[in-house]
């Protein structure tokens, strides 16, 4: 079971409170984008065993979308924070770093 | 005749007013403030069901009057938000409102049962909204005082909820948690 505090409202959701939205930081690439990166952008997705960064809707609540980060294996979380970023903060990848050293290479 | 955990009373109908506006600029706190309504902190609820109002999410706001004042009350808001971004509806037809009353052990034992949500007495105060899901189905609920909660709902799943809340507080079906 997981729970995840939502960054907008701060209610610790259970996940069935929530609607998953897959992987976070996703590239959109713009006009005169390649197939490649097109094809990349829509199917290419990463499936790690360690550290993953996840989109996710608190669907039953204040409906806003928001970002999680945490572990496959363990199912720890590492934080959650607001939607509206291109990477990770820095609060995230410190919180990450103080658990794992060695983690950054697949990131 | 069974004797439920509960008392389960339909609440409606109940004036409701969704208000989904920026609430932080003072503009809303005035607004509100000329119908003799106060913006609750996030999470909390102020005012009672006939006059108060309820924090949705850090931009909306339910707000609750006694049913024939609803279409007042979002006449009064479109004046008072003109010109900015902001949205005020008249949803008392679309919610269905249930009043739960009895020991108050019970009440929590009875959503406890259809919610994820913590429903210690510490966790959530008399006068803290919890917006969640219920079963299969979207539901916000408040205590209003001991053993006695409020809890609304869209309407079209409103039988559901009723029927819900009736089959899990039948006679002999407590657990004795809280």
């Amino acid at each position: 079971m997981l729970i995840l505090t939502c960054p907008y409202c701060g209610v610790a959701c259970d996940e069935t409170e929530l609607h998953p939205g897959g992987e976070a930081h996703l590239k959109r690439f713009g006009p005169d984008a390649s197939d490649e990166d097109f094809e990349g952008y829509l199917f290419q997705r990463k499936n790690p065993r360690g550290v993953h960064f996840e989109r996710w809707r608190h669907a039953y609540g204040c409906g806003k979308w928001f970002h999680a980060a945490r572990h496959t294996v363990t199912l720890e979380v590492f934080g959650t924070y607001p939607a509206q970023v291109f990477e990770p903060p820095e609060k995230i990848r410190a919180a990450i770093l103080a658990k794992l050293p060695d983690w950054e290479t697949g990131a | 005749m069974s004797d439920p955990l509960i008392r389960i009373e339909d609440a409606s109908p109940m004036g409701m007013v969704t208000l989904r506006a920026e609430l932080n600029d003072g503009k809303a706190a005035s607004a509100l403030a000329f119908s003799g309504l106060e913006i609750p902190a996030p999470h909390q609820v102020t005012g009672t069901p006939e006059k108060g109002v309820l924090w949705m999410s850090p931009d909306e706001l339910m707000i609750m009057t006694l049913p024939d004042a609803s279409d007042a009350m979002v006449a009064t808001l479109n004046e008072a938000f003109e010109g900015t971004h902001s949205l005020a509806v008249n949803v008392s037809d679309a919610r269905s409102a249930f009043r739960l009353k009895g020991r108050d052990a019970l009440v929590r034992e009875v959503l406890a049962k259809l919610t994820p949500a913590d429903m210690r007495p510490a966790s959530l105060p008399v006068g803290r909204l919890r917006r969640t899901r219920l079963a299969q189905v979207p539901a916000a609920f408040w205590f209003t005082g001991d053993g006695e909660a409020m809890l609304i709902c869209f309407r079209s799943v409103g039988g559901y909820v009723f029927d819900l809340l009736s089959k899990v507080a039948e006679e002999g079906t407590e657990v004795g948690y809280f």
